[in-house]
């Protein structure tokens, strides 16, 4: 035995007596029907530590990692840095949210309820969708339901998914379809956006449905309104995966006949806390309500005439389901979705139309200025949001690039490269409202002292 | 509770009613519906699909949780209640009428001599 483990429950006595009790005398004497090869070894970890010894040592681990306070980072790709306010934090903290947990006996949290109504709603006008649940683990993992959805509904066994969609969204897609009866097929692109032509020749009868992304990985919008035509043309469902935060000032998937709305709502109030915890959103029409996996709270009134929260749709559950589930999502990200409504509802309309602006105007800014040096280009001539793709002349390295900036306090963009191995000496730059004109500028400057 | 003479059961709690030589009307009785409580969605099959006795072809969803229903014999669907889509509460206020589900043109009239009649439906019931 260890000589002292302070948080085990079970005192040196304790374990005494209740082995007295049972009629052994050690530990080691419950395990002799195990032959002894199979018994664990000895485990070579050091002695404890007290509390203060080990908040210093992981405060000395942890200042080993880069992070956004020293340093000024470009990097998007799916996880976005965005000004937090510090009401967040302050009422996500609270001891009577702080649970990721959505509730099993829903009806006695009346403020979680509410915090989930609430944030259906909010997301319901960015999104102009008529439904949206509770939360999903991720924009992925929701991407990945919207094409089950569809696949249920429509009877169908085609998806389509177009090569601009978020590269690691679309592995996700892939592990969860690799074991149904479905054919997944992508739609190649061109300059930066998915291929109306080359969807017009893999589209039919037998397609569920067609995934776009917009803005797409490399920050540029889609032509929706071709894409969905198309689309709807050959009965299938048009699912479009969306920056939340995109949509103060870009049109909605709703407003372009969306069928499903997924994405990731990170950007939205939370933190890029090495790329997570993430959470993500998944809206329908209302035609296809029942149809939705996960869970939605509605506003009804008690007893009293009081009003009051529940849960309205839930029964398609695995638990309460099994086999028939529409979705094996049973519980949503309660934590983070929270954080989420309290950033709308602190931004509020006015607030999201502002803070698109500024992502706008400052990814502009920032994209004029780097381009204005020998050797760097855009890579793809479409309209975009806060992120997008530049070219760099190939007698310089992404790599070394991104070493050199690291070097003076920046972390650069993605080198491309690594999800398209044929988009050669690309780097994908986002600029959110938390850069200033000084620090682009500053980037731009350590960029021309590289090449 | 009340059980129709002049309808054939299933022990999956369907009722059934023949209409014509090889037509059946198809809803859920009396005592399925109060077992399920107030009834809030029904998604009723499509028209022209064909079903197998005893196979699941309607989802109803209570305020408790979501049910199967099941065909009691094979054939086609030829029409369904669309009151339903509005009015989920037929089901529970008039389940013998206004509350039926499908009709079914019929693949084996034979079939429905498999069915219960309203003594043996009404003793299942009660034996349970």
């Amino acid at each position: 035995m260890p000589d002292k483990i302070n948080y085990t429950p079970n005192t040196e006595s304790d374990i005494k007596l209740m082995l007295k009790e049972i009629g052994v005398n050690s530990i080691e004497d419950l395990l002799v029907d195990i032959p002894e090869e199979l018994l664990c070894k000895q485990i070579n970890i050091p002695s404890g530590m007290s509390e203060m010894e080990l908040k210093h040592s992981l405060k000395s681990l942890s200042d080993k990692n880069a992070n956004l306070n020293k340093y000024t980072s470009y990097l998007g790709a799916g996880a976005y840095e965005h000004f937090i306010p510090s009401v967040v934090d302050h009422l996500s903290n609270r001891g009577e949210f702080y649970t990721c947990y959505t509730p099993y006996q829903p009806e006695v949290s009346q403020g979680t309820l509410q915090g989930i109504y609430e944030f259906q709603s909010m997301m319901c006008e960015l999104l102009a969708m008529d439904v949206v649940n509770a939360s999903m683990y991720d924009g992925a993992s929701a991407l990945a339901e919207a094409a089950v959805l569809a696949i249920r509904h429509k009877q169908k066994k085609n998806v389509l998914v177009s090569k601009a969609v978020h590269p690691e969204y679309r592995e996700v897609l892939s592990t969860y379809l690799q074991e149904l009866d479905v054919k997944l097929v992508e739609i190649e692109m061109e300059d930066g956006i998915t291929s109306v032509s080359d969807l017009k020749s893999r589209i039919d009868n037998n397609t569920a449905c067609v995934l776009i992304q917009t803005p797409n990985f490399f920050g540029c919008l889609e032509e929706t309104e071709e894409l969905i035509e198309l689309t709807h043309k050959n009965e299938a469902l048009f699912v479009a995966c969306v920056n939340p935060m995109s949509l103060g000032i870009i049109k909605p998937p709703g407003e372009y006949g969306a069928d499903v709305a997924v994405g990731d709502i990170q950007a939205l109030g939370n933190y890029i806390n090495y790329g997570g915890p993430h959470a993500g959103f998944f809206a329908v029409s209302k035609e296809l309500m029942r149809k939705m996996p996960g869970r939605l709270a509605g506003a009804t009134t008690d007893t009293k005439g009081r009003r009051a929260f529940t849960l309205t749709l839930q029964t398609r559950e695995q638990h309460i389901r099994r086999g028939k589930a529409t979705s094996n999502i049973c519980t949503n990200q309660q934590l983070l979705a929270l954080r989420t409504c309290i950033y709308l509802s602190t931004l509020g309309k006015a607030g999201m139309i502002d803070i698109g602006n500024l992502n706008i105007h400052k990814s502009h800014y920032a994209i004029d200025r780097i381009c204005e040096l020998d050797g760097i280009d855009p890579l793809f001539d479409k309209p975009f949001f806060n992120e997008f793709a530049i070219k760099i002349s190939d007698n310089y390295k992404i790599e070394e690039i991104n070493r050199r900036l690291f070097e003076s306090g920046i972390i650069g963009g993605l080198d491309i490269s690594h999800f398209y191995p044929d988009i050669n000496n690309a780097m994908l730059l986002c600029v959110t409202e938390t850069k200033t004109k000084e620090d682009i500028d500053e980037l731009v400057s350590a960029v021309s002292n590289i090449i | 509770m009340d059980f129709p003479e002049d309808l054939f059961y299933t022990k999956s709690h369907e009722w059934v009613k023949k209409e014509g030589n090889n037509k059946v009307r198809v809803g859920i009785t009396s005592h399925a519906q109060s077992e399920l409580g107030d009834v809030v969605y029904v998604e009723l099959p499509d028209l022209d699909k064909v079903v197998k006795a005893g196979g699941a072809c309607t989802v109803v969803e209570s305020v408790k949780a979501a049910y199967d229903i099941y065909s009691p014999v094979s054939g086609k669907v030829i029409e369904t209640n669309n009151d339903l889509e509005n009015n989920p509460q037929l089901v529970n206020e008039d389940p013998y009428g206004k509350g039926w589900f499908f009709i079914i043109e019929m693949e084996d009239p034979q079939e429905l001599t498999k069915l219960l009649s309203n003594k043996d439906y009404e003793e299942l019931c009660q034996t349970k």
